[in-house]
């Protein structure tokens, strides 16, 4: 029983053990999940992990329960944000452990009766739990707003590298807690409009809309609130990968205040959706380029900051161009998620720039249902990319070092990569080939995407796997894990120890 | 690593470059399927179960609708017919037709479709299967019984009008797809590959058919029988109609309030099956026409105009 205990506390009490419980079930899903859609249909894959899960798949409820799937993931997503927040900003341990467990309760009631709803019969006690579910993760975020209350004394910093007001008050915190509270601002955007559900709000996907000129306000609600909570899950890996590489300096005085009036920005801007349609684009264009320019700053910063690192362990001096790009590559999972941020421009933000640029010249041209792949295409990169952004940094809380560390990360990024690139190509194929032509280009796309994924599916199952065996080692790494629970990053702020004896962290 | 990228990329441009000049439209066997083509099937009025939220909705008076889509010797006898009347001309490689013009309303996004010649049909492009000769029309053999494809709203319009018949109204073809009840395609509500030809079924269709890249099928192919080792299911809806999903797209009547935008029903051979249920709509401007794109006429049995109670959700300006 102390076997299992002890597994059991380090899994869904530590930090490190959370992560990866998050991270495993997520990495479930989607091998079980993947199996359902792309090639694995015509290699009748899906019907035998249909047969074998006895899974209800009407056609009819195809969109509920794509809907349900993007939720139970989505919360799983939330809540390893959620775990990395409370590691790395200073707060209380009692508020870190009331919202991690809040939280973990949540997302895993929502995950697993969403998908007993969606896929195993509409047993409503299961909508019901969902429901029960997707409310704790709400609450556990009021718990985080709470705890991440930037005007408290003890918060305040004082040292020159990092961002603060004259007062002493941490941006960085700030840059926190504004998007804390703009998640949940945008979480009740879509809960609302949930609430009328069967009562003039009739379950849809955004992307069947675009063509629909005169759209209600339920439904643009909706359209904005899907596209503000996975804005608002990028900006929340942007931050926390800032503090991995401990961002500061002249670049972090300036990426945070911007960072903060971008999100709020964007976030008033997906709101004003509703009843400004036109002027909310301008606002929300305005808002993204401030979050983009931050998350450059960040990119700019961690980079230099690799190449300074590496340098210095080699003991160069005066290191020409190619020492230098050899010693940024040294680190694929620190190199990765910055790499990971730089790309996304070119299979997201420039695809959707591009779009809106030429969408009556091109994109409102071809039909409807190719228009439909370009968008949902490049929005599901940006939910990929940040998974492997994730990913990587994951593979560097659990420890991998050496030539493995190198080959999974390299694996992920190269490999993630080519899928991203090839659905880009893939979603706007007739921006170079005829249609009649383009079943050569339909087969390698395709192909290269599945090829992709499933390569990163398959190292990161290896990462899963490796840690699910050290499980079962009595002096495994969990245990060392379990005995520094907390992710190893430099917080802005050292709480005074007059602050740490009254929270009741020392004695 | 480099290598495999480059190899990777080689491959990518070499295939999608290729592919644009290589792949030539080329006579195949005719496949008789054994279903009639120049048949008509009767509608009934009454209500049915609209959209994926099976909102009930009425049309009022019986009609009847094409057995299968609009074929390619179909298409070439009108050709020739229209071009003779003088319906049609041919200008700057393209067929094209008068239009008297949509109500234009300047909203966003919107296109002005106005009086005069319009697109129908493209006389020399890749995926094409009927040929001009500079005097009449012909089609490359073995296409007879295939849906006409590369023909644009206008196109599709003007055949229906040439013989007095129209275009469907979106909640006429959705009512002769889906018959009386809630079923998701028009056969049922289970979709295998055996049901139509669309992305998962394409192999198979391109190995029966002996064509190397995906194409349509003959109408009525998928109807319980085998050909050429292919074994089909009844795809037929409840009143033996054919190929109402998958194969190609078929175009519809109405023209809506503050869009250009023409509406397309049915699901094609390129895509995948959620498609190919019976709500699922596709959109294009009324010039465009795409290898994947065809259609079928209504003809009213009795002289009361036809209309219906419901519309997709947005105003129709003309339901034709």
């Amino acid at each position: 029983m102390f076997y299992i205990k002890e597994r059991f506390n380090y899994l869904f009490t530590s930090t490190k053990g959370l992560i990866l419980v998050s991270i495993s079930l997520i990495s479930l899903i989607a091998a079980i999940w993947g199996t359902l859609s792309g090639p694995m249909v015509e290699l009748g894959v899906k019907a035998i992990t249909v047969k074998l899960l006895g899974l209800k798949l009407l056609p009819v409820e195809r969109e509920g329960r794509i809907i349900m799937l993007y939720h139970t993931i989505a919360m799983a997503v939330l809540a390893i944000e959620v775990y990395m927040i409370t590691s790395i900003v200073p707060m209380k341990k009692h508020q870190q452990s009331t919202i991690n467990a809040t939280i973990t309760t949540g997302y895993i009631t929502a995950m697993f009766f969403g998908l007993g709803f969606a896929y195993f019969g509409h047993h409503f006690v299961f909508h019901g739990l969902f429901l029960v579910g997707q409310s704790l993760v709400f609450f556990s975020g009021l718990l985080l707003a709470s705890a991440l209350w930037p005007w408290r004394k003890e918060y305040r910093i004082s040292n020159p590298d990092y961002s603060h007001t004259k007062k002493g008050t941490d941006l960085e915190r700030v840059a926190f807690f504004v998007m804390t509270l703009a998640t949940l601002g945008s979480a009740i955007f879509g809960a609302v409009t949930g609430s009328y559900w069967g009562q003039g709000h009739e379950t849809f996907l955004a992307e069947d809309l675009i063509r629909v000129p005169h759209k209600t306000a339920l439904e643009l609600a909706i359209v904005g609130h899907l596209h503000i909570m996975l804005t608002l899950i990028a900006v929340a890996i942007t931050l926390i990968i800032g503090r991995w590489f401990d961002f500061k300096g002249i670049f972090h005085k300036i990426a945070m205040p911007v960072m903060i009036i971008g999100i709020i920005i964007i976030t008033l801007g997906v709101w004003s959706v509703v009843p400004y349609q036109t002027s909310a684009h301008i606002i929300i264009y305005v808002g993204s380029g401030l979050v983009m320019f931050a998350a450059l700053l960040l990119v700019i910063f961690g980079w230099k900051k690799l190449i300074r690192v590496r340098i210095a362990e080699l003991g160069m001096k005066n290191p020409g161009f190619f020492k230098k790009f050899k010693a940024l590559l040294h680190d694929p999972l620190k190199f990765g998620p910055l790499w990971q941020m730089v790309f996304m421009n070119f299979t997201v933000s420039g695809v959707g720039i591009f779009m809106a640029v030429k969408l009556d010249e091109i994109f409102r041209v071809w039909p409807a249902r190719e228009e439909r792949i370009t968008l949902t295409g490049h929005w599901h990169i940006l939910a990929a990319i940040i998974a492997t952004i994730i990913l990587l940094y994951y593979a560097d809380i659990a420890g991998l070092k050496g030539k493995t560390r190198k080959w999974f990360g390299w694996i992920v990024i190269i490999f993630s990569d080519i899928a991203f690139g090839a659905v880009t190509v893939f979603s706007m194929k007739r921006l170079f080939v005829e249609h009649y032509a383009q079943e050569k280009v339909v087969s390698w796309t395709m192909l290269l995407a599945d090829l992709g994924l499933a390569l990163v599916l398959v190292v990161l199952a290896m990462l899963l796997l490796w840690r699910l065996f050290d499980l079962f080692k009595k002096k495994g790494l969990w245990m060392l894990e379990k005995d520094n629970p907390e992710l190893e990053v430099k917080k802005t702020s050292s709480p005074s120890e007059r602050y740490l004896k009254s929270s009741g962290e020392v004695e | 690593m480099k290598r495999v990228i480059i190899i990777i990329a080689f491959f990518l441009v070499f295939f999608g470059c290729k592919a644009k000049t290589s792949v030539t439209e080329k006579e195949i066997p005719f496949l008789d399927t054994g279903v009639n083509h120049h048949e008509w099937v009767l509608i009934k009025s009454g209500e049915f179960f609209k959209g994926l939220h099976d909102h009930e909705t009425r049309i009022k008076n019986d009609y009847e609708i094409m057995k299968t889509h609009v074929t390619n010797d179909q298409y070439v006898y009108y050709l020739n017919e229209a071009l003779e009347k003088g319906t049609i001309k041919i200008e700057d490689d393209m067929v094209k037709g008068f239009y008297p013009g949509d109500k234009f309303h300047e909203y966003k996004h919107e296109k002005q479709i106005g009086k005069g010649f319009w697109p129908h049909m493209p006389v020399h492009e890749l995926g094409q299967r009927i040929k001009f000769d500079g005097k009449i029309f012909s089609l490359i053999k073995g296409f007879e019984n295939h849906p006409v494809t590369m023909v644009s709203w206008f196109g599709a319009k003007a055949f229906c009008d040439f013989y007095g018949w129209r275009l469907p109204t979106e909640n006429e073809w959705e009512k002769a797809a889906r018959g009386y009840d809630k079923r998701a395609y028009p056969w049922g509500n289970d979709i295998s590959r055996g049901h139509a030809n669309y992305y998962s079924s394409r192999l198979k269709v391109m190995k029966a058919l002996n064509i190397h890249t995906y194409t349509t099928s003959p109408v009525g192919f998928f109807n319980g029988r085998t050909h050429n080792g292919l074994e089909t299911k009844n795809g037929k809806t409840p009143e033996g109609l054919h190929d109402m999903a998958g194969n190609v797209w078929q175009w519809t009547a109405d023209i809506y309030k503050d869009m250009h935008y023409r509406f397309m029903r049915g699901g094609s051979f390129t895509n995948y099956a959620y498609n190919l249920r019976i709500w699922a709509r596709n959109s294009a401007g009324p010039e465009f026409y795409d290898i994947n794109i065809g259609f079928r006429c209504v003809r009213d049995i009795e002289n009361e105009e036809v209309s219906d109670d419901s519309n997709s959700g947005e105003e129709i300006i003309d339901g034709n």
